[in-house]
């Protein structure tokens, strides 16, 4: 192979992240599901013909999908056979390299004169593929089955052309069938945009040269990534955090995070991790792994994304915990909750060593809350999800975002007034969770709260949270964010807190009755009595914390709405010995 | 000299002014910007033509003081009075983060928290009343938000779109106590459901409010003092104008209003070239500006963002940003890839060839050292920088990394960077449904004429059009604009269900209301000119897509075919068993403005000056014997074939190999994409 020059490596390199844009862009489009269409929950790529090994993806792919299609991908290919033109894939097995059920995978072999040269690919999420309850977060399922329908690696289309039966069995196993077919027609017609731009691509640039190119960018990538990886120093990090419980069995499950950076290579052993667990938090390993690939994003953004960025981390199996899940436990929490536990390990392992880099925990949990009722005015059943946010660890650069996306995702909340449009309820408070900004030198952001009340008819209240138990971490220092609240007011009764506080399910609530959700605030980073008094001084002013807490946390005595700068260097140099 | 019409557009570095005369020459005259007060650069531009305003007929201005103190954030003090239990909607945005990947950094609220205060009321999504206004509450809050310091108040309250009873109610009660007119309704602004942007939408109207009223009070002053007391338009983030009086009011419509103005004036050259679908590329030292242009009409959106959380959602024309400009720097990454931007060296310390102590080598530096722009002009006399010093730096900085010379890294360059801005261009269209290759390319700014035609050719565009002057674009703009209001209402109805009297009553609403603020406006308009858009989609979307309709008099089936048509168009797909919604009704009023006749701007250029002294240049990896000329030296009907480099006051225009460009009847030099020399 004769070397590639630079300036066509680059050229095609754009080429390829543009096809796959393109392919974003016409799934989003065309999409019905507003988790796709609005919230972003799809990822489309590119990946070799062999081994399903990444080439390329979209710039906005959402982030916990960047791994796990590759492996799905491999599986397509490992059962494939009779390949023609315009022949699609759908599976959505979770243990076949997926999440969970409802992220289904499109794979299709791409044809370049009369041979296969690559896959294409694209992962949606589908509001449902059936199970026991609408949207399929279950929080106490035990097995697989009743989580929704479960697809292996069928031809969806053969020859471009969609099997008619294999469509009837999946819109006969899932909730609000009809429009599905809006989704099914978009998720395919993107992965044709995708073949119509690399055809494009391969007639201009010569398929020898887009081939060597691919070899190059893989070798490229994989040398930047070890070139970040060369600025850890040496040595064994230990990272640890918890889920609140499995939803079923009300014990914390530990994730227990080693990481050793050797060279220019970071090994991952999660040995130490809890055993699989009776309920839905249970990780596949697609997703497992995918979670340690984003969060290494998170700390390296600029580094491109193909099989190449991967090739440093070495990831041991963990076998016998709850982070390589297989059949028939319950996977539903683990690409919305665990997965996001898996990166606050990561995390937390390597802030010690990139302290100007990373940030104390963010909030880190996808906030999943669905309400199913009837709604007697207008007749009719309806499912209201809500998602929320949190905040966002300080760092180096500054205090914490608050209300962040869940670090996994990419999606944005339903607006109020349109939750007030479409559901018989009321919504009325959405505010900043004060005091939940973890105390640092650098806070932590804030969570919010907020109030659903029922207006008419009867419902039943799920949640899938977490950092119920614990806040998210802080670093350096700094103290920990404020934690997950679940609390439902039901009139004439004592209020109810589940009891795994932030997963629960079909908890009956009618009119009148308030659902009050706080989510967490991001951890701190560095010792908070570093903070500046006029910092603490203004949020004060803001209302974010008390009094009180400005002294307990921060140590800074205010008195008449200035510090007071003797008491604060007292109260300051008393905590500070105390500790 | 019969009377004229003066359009002036401030820019960040140049105030540029055109003046259009009913029979004589026009005149171009381009000062230093003021930002202190823009006002002087606008008198002094004026000045500069030596016109008596006397004779000046009308005055259409295009400001960027609305932008600016938005960017800067030198903002008014602004209180928010909320419904209980939401005042930090406007902190708590949607739950985003800035970039997809990196969980740092942060944003500012236009409004902090210690001056947003919530009183008791409440309607629902349908209208109805929950919780009265509690007006002891309000008169509170309003003293103290006053007691604060605050100068603008907003006043914005959940499903005020649907009934705006509270919000008027409560604007009456603080009219009585506030010391001045800046109060913001928030569905005043716009009357569209979200919560969260239509209240960042009237944040940033109040923040603004103030300055821009100061700002127009002193440029109205200025002119009186010097006689003229005939119309001052200020230019509008639609596209349209309106009177200086009045622009306070709707203050956040003046964002953007730069932009706009130049997309107006490519959509008015274009038509009057015979390009009525056109894609703007406006490309200038830090940035570049893309637009879409269909059947002459410049396309609108209501869902700009100004920046990272600052969503303003007023209809303005749909120009996007690509961080791409002429100063953006190469570089070579970890990987040892060449990269070109984001990070630009701007104006200070800018591209190496300004002299100003750039020492990283940009696009600007590349187009200088491959023979594209004419080092005599840029390496000016009194410059420290020499070409070699400039090709030194491609080749330390690129070149070597790259095992290329200083040739080869700067070629390199361009071929990088023209790839990058050409995939983004590609999606801008893509996203708004179109492709390019319908399109001709509209290239003005500093840069744009620079590398339209490498694009074009990229994107297999046939035609891109340069126009004459095509450093003062934007003031082109303010001459040729109308006076335009827009009105956006939401229904949120299925199209089935759908009252078709409500829809009449509100579309004929709409209407009214514009035309009495044009009544109100006293500027000579020729005749009113409406437009109508419904946003629908279909139940259970959540994107919208906007569909033209013809009238108050639409009809359900009308609406129904409209949209179902315009879907299929988009997305090759037909859906028979979902039920469209109407989301939205949207009327554009519009105040014809008697047109200046652009063709003068063919004439009376710049002197054509001594002609550029031969050199090669740069294409498709080799030096070529390359045509140099002055604009000014080349008439309508002139041919030059590619390669080429055509020079002018205010840009450089690069004609490619196998290209041809041709200088049409009205002064534009019409290039024909070919395959490449």
């Amino acid at each position: 192979m004769t070397a590639i020059d630079p300036v066509t490596l680059a050229v095609v390199q754009s080429g390829l992240i543009q096809v796959c844009n393109e392919m974003d862009l016409a799934f989003v489009r065309a999409a019905f599901s507003p988790v796709i269409s609005e919230a972003l929950d799809r990822s489309d790529g590119i990946y070799h013909r062999n081994d399903g090994a990444l080439i390329a993806q979209g710039d906005l792919g959402l982030p916990v999908f960047v791994g796990t299609m590759q492996f799905g991908t491999r599986e397509v290919i490992e059962r494939a056979r009779d390949l023609e033109p315009g022949d699609l894939y759908i599976v959505n097995d979770p243990y076949l390299g997926g999440t969970h059920l409802m992220d289904v995978r499109f794979v299709k072999p791409f044809f370049y004169e009369g041979e296969i040269f690559a896959w294409l690919a694209n992962t949606g999420h589908w509001p449902d593929t059936g199970g026991a309850v609408p949207g399929g977060f279950s929080a106490n399922a035990t097995e697989v089955e009743q989580e929704g329908l479960r697809l292996p690696p069928v031809k969806l289309f053969k020859g471009g052309e969609i099997d008619e039966e294999i469509l009837a069995i999946i819109l006969s196993n899932i909730r609000i069938a009809d429009q599905r077919i809006g989704d099914i027609k978009a998720q395919a017609a993107a992965l044709t945009v995708g073949e119509r731009r690399f055809t494009a691509l391969l007639d201009r640039y010569g398929r020898d040269v887009v081939e060597a190119c691919i070899v190059e960018l893989r070798v490229r990538a994989e040398r930047q990534m070890r070139a970040k990886i060369a600025t850890i120093p040496d040595g064994e990090y230990h990272g640890v955090s918890y889920v609140d419980s499995d939803g079923v069995v009300d014990e914390p499950l530990k994730i227990d995070m080693r990481i050793v950076k050797r060279d220019t290579d970071l090994h991952f052993d999660m040995s130490g991790s809890s055993p699989p667990c009776l309920g839905p938090m249970n990780s596949v390993i697609a997703t497992t792994r995918s979670s340690i690939y984003l969060a290494i994003k998170h700390i390296f953004p600029e580094v491109p994304i193909n099989a190449g960025t991967f090739a440093p981390l070495h990831i041991a199996d963990p076998d016998g915990t709850f982070l390589y899940a297989r059949y028939p436990r319950p996977v539903s929490g683990c690409a919305a909750e665990v997965s996001q536990r898996i990166a606050e390990a990561v995390f937390a392992a390597l802030t010690p060593a990139l302290p100007d880099q990373l940030f104390a925990a963010p909030a880190g949990t996808s906030g999943n809350f669905a309400l199913g009722g009837h709604d007697p005015t207008m007749g009719r059943n309806y499912v209201l999800y809500l998602i929320s946010g949190g905040g966002y660890g300080g760092s180096r650069d500054g205090d914490g975002l608050s209300n962040g996306c869940s670090t996994i995702g990419i999606s944005k909340t339903t607006p109020i007034e349109v939750v007030e449009q479409r559901y018989p309820v009321l919504i009325e408070r959405y505010a900043l969770h004060e005091g939940s900004g973890g105390a640092g030198e650098h806070r932590g952001g804030f969570g919010v709260n907020y109030t659903v009340r029922v207006r008419r008819g009867t419902a039943r209240a799920s949640f899938v949270m977490d950092h119920g138990r614990t806040g998210p971490q802080g670093a350096l220092g700094g103290r920990d964010g404020g934690v997950n609240r679940v609390r439902i007011e039901r009139d004439g009764h004592p209020d109810y807190i589940p009891p795994h506080l932030s997963k629960d399910q079909d908890i009956r609530v009618g009119e009148g009755d308030r659902i009050h959700v706080s989510t967490p605030g991001g951890g701190g980073y560095g010792d908070p009595l570093k903070r500046a008094p006029e910092a603490v001084l203004r949020d004060l002013r803001r209302g974010y914390y008390t009094d009180e807490q400005a002294a307990e946390m921060f140590g800074v005595v205010i008195v008449d709405g200035a510090v007071d700068e003797a008491a604060t260097a007292k109260l300051r140099a008393r905590t500070g010995r105390r500790k | 000299m019969g009377l004229c019409i003066i359009g002036v557009d401030v820019g960040g570095t140049f105030t540029d002014l055109v003046l259009m005369d009913e029979d004589g020459a026009p005149r171009v005259a381009k000062v230093p910007s003021t930002p202190d007060n823009q006002a002087f650069g606008v008198l002094a531009a004026i000045a500069e033509t030596g016109a008596a305003l006397a004779d000046v007929a009308g005055i259409v201005h295009g400001t960027t003081v609305t932008t600016n103190a938005l960017l800067e954030r030198k903002i008014a003090r602004v209180g928010l009075i909320t419904t209980r239990g939401f005042r930090d909607v406007l902190e708590l945005g949607r739950r985003t983060r800035p970039q997809p990947y990196g969980m740092k950094g942060q944003f500012v609220p236009l409004i902090p928290r210690e001056l947003r205060v919530e009183v008791d009321e409440r309607i629902d999504a349908e209208g109805e009343v929950l919780v009265p206004l509690d007006t002891d509450d309000m008169r509170t809050a309003c003293a103290y938000l006053l007691e604060q310091g605050c100068e603008a108040l907003v006043i914005h309250f959940l499903h005020a779109y649907r009934n705006p009873v509270h919000e008027n109610h409560a604007a009456e009660i603080a009219a009585e106590i506030w010391p001045n007119g800046f109060i913001t309704r928030g569905h005043a602004i716009l009357s569209e459901y979200r919560e969260y942007e239509r209240g960042v939408t009237a944040a940033v109207n109040a923040s603004v409010q103030p300055i821009l009223h100061r700002y127009v009070g002193r440029l109205t002053e200025e002119l009186a003092s010097r006689g003229y007391d005939r119309d001052l338009l200020v230019m509008q983030g639609n596209g349209g104008t309106v009177a200086a009086e009045l622009v306070p009011d709707h203050a956040v419509n003046t964002v953007m209003s730069g932009p706009a103005s130049g997309v107006m004036a490519a959509a008015h050259t274009g038509a009057r070239a015979g390009h009525r679908n056109l894609l703007t590329y406006d490309m200038g030292g830090t940035s570049c500006d893309v637009g879409v242009i269909r059947d002459a009409i410049p396309q609108v959106s209501s869902e700009l963002e100004l920046e990272y959380a600052m969503p303003i959602h007023v209809p303005m024309v749909d120009v996007h940003t690509i961080g791409a400009g002429g100063g953006s720097i190469a570089w070579i990454d970890d990987a040892g890839m060449l990269q070109v931007g984001p990070e630009s060296a701007g104006a200070v310390p800018g591209p190496i060839c300004y002299g100003r102590g750039g020492g990283r080598p940009t696009i600007t530096d590349a187009n200088l050292a491959l023979g594209r722009l004419n080092p005599d002009t840029l390496l000016a006399v009194e410059s420290p920088v020499t070409l070699d010093l400039v090709r030194a730096a491609l080749e330390d900085h690129v070149g070597g990394p790259l095992g290329l010379d200083a040739d080869g890294a700067a070629a390199a360059i361009l071929r990088v960077a023209n790839a990058r801005m050409a995939g983004a261009l590609r999606m801008v269209s893509l996203a708004r449904g179109h492709d390019p290759r319908d399109f001709a390319l509209f290239a003005f700014g500093g840069a744009g004429p620079l590398h339209a035609v490498a694009l074009a050719r990229e994107l297999g565009i046939p035609k891109v059009l340069i126009p004459a002057r095509p450093g003062i674009t934007n003031a082109i703009g303010c001459v040729v604009a109308d006076l335009r209001h827009d009105y956006v209402n939401t229904v949120n109805v299925p199209v089935d269900a759908l009252d078709m009297g409500e829809v009449r009553a509100i579309v004929e609403e709409q209407m009214r209301e514009g035309r009495s603020i044009i009544e109100h406006e006293g500027v000579a308009v020729e005749g009113l000119h409406y437009v109508h858009d419904a946003d629908m989609q279909f139940l259970g979307q959540s994107h919208i897509l906007t569909v033209p309709i013809p009238g108050p008099g639409v009809n359900r089936d009308e609406l129904r075919t409209l949209f179902e048509t315009a879907y299929r168009d988009r997305f090759a797909v037909d859906l028979p068993e979902i039920r469209p919604v109407l989301v939205n009704l949207h009327t554009a009023v519009i105040g014809r403005r008697p047109q200046a006749d652009i063709a003068a701007l063919a004439a009376g250029g710049e002197e054509a000056g001594p002609a550029p002294a031969a050199r090669r240049a740069w294409f498709d990896g080799g030096w070529r014997e390359t045509r140099i000329c002055r604009r000014a030296t080349l008439a309508a009907g002139a041919v030059i074939d590619g390669p080429a480099v055509i020079e002018q006051m205010d840009t450089t225009i690069v004609i490619e190999p196998g290209c041809t460009a041709e200088i049409d009847a009205i002064g534009n030099l019409m290039v024909t994409v070919g395959e490449g020399g």
